[in-house]
Parts: C-alpha cells; structure tokens; sequence
C-alpha cells in the first residue's frame, strides 16, 4: 500500500507529464515553439549586431583594442564635426531628390509599361536591367563615363559643338552631387517601376469601366482610382527605396570615396572610413547609430502618412 | 598606380644581363632555388613546428612579374621545407578592413603582406618578430630607418617593410624641355614656373586631388611638409594650423589654377589614364605608368622620365614613400614557420630575383639589395632607388602610431589641400577642420 508521501510523488510526477503534454499539444504554446526558430534568427542577426553598434557607439573602442565606455563623448565630437554634419546633409539631399525622381519616373514608367504595347515582356525584362546588374559594375561604368578626361558625355557634347572642354563631373562638388544621385536613380528606377506595376496589375479593371461609364477622364481615373487603390504598394515601395538610398555606399564608395573633399560622403561611407580604415570603431557606430533615427521616421512616415487607410482595415474608405 | 603591368622584362632580357644563378631563380629554375631553400632552411635560426601549415594573404599585384616570381619563391618554400603555405590574394584597399577583422575576432590569415598603417593599428595583435628583423639587418647590411620606423613599436619589431612602392614625378621630356627646363625642376619655385610654361603651350600637367590612398597621399604631404606644415610636433601636438601649412596651400591653389581641369576627382588610377593617353605633361606615380608604356610599346615610353620631388623652403627633401609591411599574427599556431617564411621571402637570390621582376615599382627596404642590378640596367629607373633614403614617415614630425594611421586612413592633409586648392573652403577653415580632425586621433 502506498504511502501518503508517495501517492504525493506520484501525483506531482503525473501534473509533471501532464504539464509537458500541454506544452507540445497546447494551441498557444505549438505557436510560441513555431515561432521560436524565427525570434532566434532575429535576435541572432538582427537584434544582437543593431545592440552591439549601439554599444559600440558609446565606447571608444579601436580595432584591435578593447574600448570602455566614454558616454555620449562620440556623439558630441560629431555634433563639432564639420564633415559629419556635412555627410548629413549629403545623405539627405541624396535621400530626397532621388527618391523623389526615382518615384515620379518610376511610376511614369509603370503605368507605361501597364498599357498595350508590343513585345510588352521583353521591354519588362529590359527594364529591370539596371537592377540586375551588380552595383559596383555599373558604378565603374559611370565612373567612367562621369571621368575628367574621357567622359562620354563631355567627348559627344564637344563633338556636336555644344561645349567647349569637359565637364568636370566628379571635381566640383555640385556636379559630382548631382552625378552620383543621377547614378542612383537609374539604378533604382527598375525597382520602383516593376513593383508599382504589379500593384497596378491588381487593380480590378471593372473600377475603370465603371469610371469610364461615369464619364471620367482619364486624369481622373488616375486621381480617384489608380492612385488610391497603388497607395499601399506606393508606401511600401517607398519606404524600402528610402532606405536603401539612405543607406547606399557601394555606389559612392566605388565612384568617388565621398571626394571631393567630402563633397559627396554620405553618413554610411563616412562611417566606414572612420570605423574599418581609421580604426575609429566606437565613432564608426556612432555615426551608424546616428542614421537610425532617421530611418524610423522614414519607416514611420511611410506607414502613418500614406498606409493608414480605413478600407485596409475592414471599413469603407469615406 | 592601379596599371596592370604584364611582362615588363622580358625574358630574353632577365637572361641577358642576369647572373646565372638570379636568372635560373627568376626563369623558374625551382629545383635550383628550392635546393638552395633546403640548405638554407636548415641552419635557419627559426626552425618550423612539426606539420606546420600557413596561411597568407596578401594584396593583388599591380605589376604582373613581380606576382609571378613571388608565386615561385613561394613554391620553392613549400617543396624546400614541406609547409604548406595557402596563398590568398585580395585588392588592394581590401587588404586593411580583411586585418582588421582578423584581429578582432582573433582568427584568419597568419600572415598578411599589405599597408603600411595596419602594424600600428592593431600591435598588441601581432607576433614579435625582433629576431628576425635583426637577423636580416645583421646579414644584409642594415634596415632603412624610414621603413623600419613602420615596424616598431616599443622598441619591438611586430611587422616588416617588405618593399617600398617609390612614388615619384613621371613627366614627358618633351614637354619639359619645351616649356624651357632642361631637366625637372628641382625647386618648388621652378616647379610652379614650369607647372604655368607648360600651361601656356597647352600641355598642362596636374596630380590626384581626389580619394588617392597612394598618389595623393604621397603629394600633399609632400608640398605641405616642403613649406614646412607639420600635421603634428614630435610631441604629438596638432600644429597643422600654421603660417606654414598656409604657405603650402596658396602654393597648392596656384598650381591647380595652371593644372588640367578636373584632377580634384582623380584617384590612383586617373592619372595614370590621363598621362598615358598624353592629356597631362607630368604627374606623380609609381613607376607604373612608365612600366606599362614600354610593356606595351607605346612611342610615349622613350619621352617618359622620373624625377625627384622638388625641394621646399624648407631646403631639405620631403617626400611620403610608403612601405608595404609583413606581418604575422599572434594567434598562429605555428609562430617558427611564420618567421621562417618571413625571413625567407627577404633572403638572398629570392629577394633579389623578385626585386628585379617588380621593375623598379618596388624598393629595397634591406641596404644591401640596392646593389641589384634593377636599379643599373634602365637608368630611367634611377630615382626609384631612393625611395627609402629621401622619405620622412606618416606620422612626421611625431611618432608613427594609432593617431598617425588613423589620420592618413581619414584622408585629413589630402581633404585640407583638396578643400584649400579648389576654393570649396578658404585656406584658414581648410587648416581649421585638419586641425580639429587631427585632435581627434591625437587625442589618443
């Protein structure tokens, strides 16, 4: 007969068993399990290095040495910094006048692309050629054809008689401005327009029917129903080319290493070379670190500003 | 300086004046050379450890002989004393980020051959290698103080300068002359005469003004330094703001008045482009704009000459050459082999036979190797030679270090000139932001 101790154990290792049961056949928890390999991944690779730039940022540590921590010491020497604040405003004049051109070209080109053409497909797999070609090719290629003295440009325009000598594209530093966002937007071009155009093809051609029963023009059609029907599609396409504009380097590092003077270094090439080829790791972060709130108030622009629309969820768009 | 240069001896050439045995080493004769290696191996100071194995990265030749006859010195190694060595090879700029990831996370090559700046920036990394150093320095006639400067520290040997790549004017005879010098000139004020003569008879010339790690680094510290501007005093204070370096920069604005248009975008390789294609009628290399033409045989290779930099007010030369350094890490398993290989690579007939095969575009860093015949059989190499005597260091007029690394890696003295030159700032904010930027790294 079994004591009280024991049928007590007995019990205990029953609840024990039990409890494991619930944890593999429960609902809630096989969601938690299936969802533990993600929260893993993100943790590992996204959360640990976002955290370790952090750190890093507040520290002055160099490569090779150990750092300790120095508080908001980097930060502060950036804010005395001229070329920091002059990386800033490269980045953002880079940001905005490319995306902005990179949308309006792109959209032109997708609703281009969206009506009845010859070889439609062929000409869609031509446009995505910028896209498909690796960054640093096509900035070499630019950086040959922007070159000082063997530009293409500067050669075709002289031939025609338009020009006198060469332009000095990447030696001025409006011009070499001007020519690397001009790099960029053909770059990113292709992925505006592709996305926007599968948007476009999802939006029900019975919409445009009944528009054009209504006796719509075709301004308003675009206005009223294209354009609001795109709006989601158009903030996530937006967002993710505003951040990788904001954070572009292999164009600018290939082309000009942010010459002249500084003319065109945006905060990521300028991180690079304070943190890897000055040593500087801990003021390297914190220029890095210093990009993130920008970013977030591009993400949380985009999605607050042109997501947020009642039909989205469920309700009728009034 | 990123020209590829294929073939710049040939071969029929290396047989002719070469002596038998630097001849047999440079054609290939491996049995020869790794016979000579198995001797020299063992009475070697530095005795391997059991089943050693290496690993070495080094950057991607510039010059294509100079790579070819390293691959066989490095053949002769392995077959001579069975390490097996991996060879990897990476550009150039690549090299610095690769060690210093290799010192941080305390793993990769043994070995690097690369930059100059990486020994000072990471040196609690790297292996002592003191013994080898005086050995060689005992056997070969001593160490160039410039270069060796880059591999000390603490009185400690933690790298080796390998070569120097000599960085000098390349300028078109004929344009000189005809501008109305008989020879460069020698002077910073002749140099500006000529640089206005030839601007005139609209054969204008111009040097890199843009991210040049090499060309560009190596002219403007030389102009600043010849005016006597100092980014540091040798006790490490900034000075760079200075009635000096001011002097240096009005100099740099008015030669880049009378200079091809464009250069303030220039990087290592523009120049090179621009002088070959005979848009510019001087500029600042290594010897491989030269190399390339009589590679090639281009009729420009007959009118192409070297000169020194011309000397300063400050009445001595002042030139930036910058060595490449060796070193092997800590963390390696197998310390003797590193330095076995290491001492190797600067030994006798392979380091004569490679010297010669890199054409003039490196230079000895050991005084004894100046006797090779690389210097003698093209005269037009001539000023190559002095590379490691006319040189000051990056850190001049302080010591070499974190801070001197750090801001030659920041491009602080090429910005200020860049900035002063094309009237994106003047002269005095230009001065202003070097000195602030150069406190930040001094402040170590």
């Amino acid at each position: 007969m079994a004591t009280d101790a024991e049928r007590v154990r007995a019990q205990g290792a029953e609840s024990f068993s039990d409890r494991w049961t619930r944890l593999k056949y429960d609902h809630n928890w096989l969601g938690f399990w299936f969802m533990l390999p993600a929260a893993a991944f993100l943790l590992l690779f996204l959360t640990y290095p976002l955290g370790l730039g952090i750190w890093l940022s507040v520290t002055d540590t160099r490569i090779g040495r150990e750092g300790g921590f120095i508080g908001l010491e980097n930060f502060e020497w950036l804010n005395q910094d001229p070329v920091f604040w002059l990386s800033v405003f490269n980045t953002f004049l880079y940001t905005t006048v490319a995306s902005v051109i990179k949308f309006g070209l792109g959209l032109y080109l997708a609703i281009l692309l969206n009506s009845h053409m010859p070889w439609k497909a062929i000409i869609r797999a031509v446009v995505l050629l910028p896209f498909i070609v690796p960054t640093v090719l096509s900035a070499i290629a630019f950086w040959w054809i922007y070159d000082t003295q063997f530009s293409i440009i500067s050669w075709t325009l002289i031939e025609m008689g338009w020009i006198d000598e060469n332009i000095n594209f990447l030696g001025e530093p409006n011009n070499a401005r001007a020519s690397v966002i001009a790099a960029n937007i053909w770059r990113g071009i292709p992925f505006v327009a592709i996305t926007l155009l599968a948007g476009l093809q999802t939006i029900p051609q019975s919409l445009y029917e009944a528009a054009t029963i209504d006796g719509a023009s075709r301004w308003q059609m675009f206005k009223h129903v294209t354009y609001p029907m795109l709006t989601p599609i158009i903030a996530v396409v937006m967002t993710f080319s505003v951040l990788f504009t904001f954070t572009d380097f292999q164009l600018i590092y290939a082309m000009t290493r942010g010459g002249p003077a500084n003319a065109t270094h945006l905060m990521a090439t300028l991180s690079y070379q304070r943190a890897i080829m000055g040593g500087n790791l801990g003021e390297g972060a914190a220029i890095s670190t210093a990009m993130i709130p920008f970013l977030l108030a591009a993400i949380l622009f985009s999605w607050f500003g042109l997501q947020r629309r009642k039909w989205q969820q469920g309700e009728s768009d009034d | 300086m990123t020209d590829h240069i294929i073939g710049g001896v040939s071969r029929r050439s290396v047989l002719k004046g070469s002596t038998a045995l630097a001849a047999g080493v440079a054609l290939g004769g491996a049995g020869s050379l790794a016979d000579l290696t198995r001797a020299w191996a063992a009475d070697s100071p530095f005795q391997p450890e059991k089943g050693a194995k290496l690993r070495m990265l080094r950057w991607n030749r510039f010059v294509e002989t100079e790579d070819i006859q390293f691959d066989k010195n490095m053949a002769a190694f392995t077959e001579a004393t069975g390490i097996q060595v991996r060879l990897d090879k990476e550009f150039l700029d690549d090299i610095q980020p690769k060690a210093a990831v290799a010192a941080n996370v305390g793993a990769g090559p043994d070995i690097i051959w690369g930059p100059m700046a990486i020994p000072h920036l990471i040196p609690d990394k790297l292996l002592d290698v003191t013994d080898v150093a005086d050995y060689l320095g005992g056997k070969y006639g001593g160490w160039y103080e410039s270069p060796a400067a880059y591999g000390i520290r603490d009185g400690r040997w933690m790298a080796l300068p390998l070569c120097v790549s000599g960085n000098y004017i390349n300028y078109r005879i004929s344009a000189v002359q005809k501008a109305g010098f008989e020879k460069f000139p020698t002077t910073t004020a002749d140099l500006m005469k000529l640089t206005k003569a030839l601007k005139a008879n609209g054969s204008p010339a111009g040097m890199a003004l843009g991210r040049a790690t090499g060309d560009g680094n190596a002219w403007c510290h030389w102009v600043v330094w010849a005016h006597g501007g100092k980014l540091v005093d040798k006790d490490g204070n900034v000075t760079i703001n200075s009635p000096e370096t001011a002097a240096s920069l009005e100099y740099v604005k008015e030669l880049y008045e009378n200079w091809i248009p464009g250069t303030a975008s220039w990087n290592d390789s523009n120049n090179n482009k621009a002088f070959l294609s005979g848009d510019v009628s001087y500029t600042n290399n290594g010897i491989s704009i030269y190399a390339a033409a009589v590679r090639q045989k281009m009729d420009i290779a007959a009118d192409i000459d070297h000169a020194f930099y011309p000397i300063g007010p400050v009445g001595k030369p002042t030139e930036l050459q910058l060595p490449f350094m060796i070193e092997a890490f800590k963390y390696s398993k197998y310390p003797n082999a590193c330095k076995l290989l290491m001492a190797f690579l600067m030994e006798g007939p392979q380091y004569d036979a490679w010297l010669e095969q890199s054409v003039g575009y490196f230079t000895q860093t050991l005084k004894d190797f100046e006797k090779n015949k690389v210097w003698t059989e093209d005269p037009k190499r001539a000023v190559f030679k002095e590379a490691c005597t006319r040189t000051l260091d990056m850190g001049y007029a302080g010591s070499l270090g974190y801070a001197a690394a750090g801001a030659l890696a920041d491009f602080v003295i090429v910005d200020m000139v860049s900035q002063a030159a094309t009237g994106q700032t003047s002269v005095k904010e230009a001065m202003e932001t070097a000195q602030k930027r150069a406190e930040r790294y001094y402040r170590v």
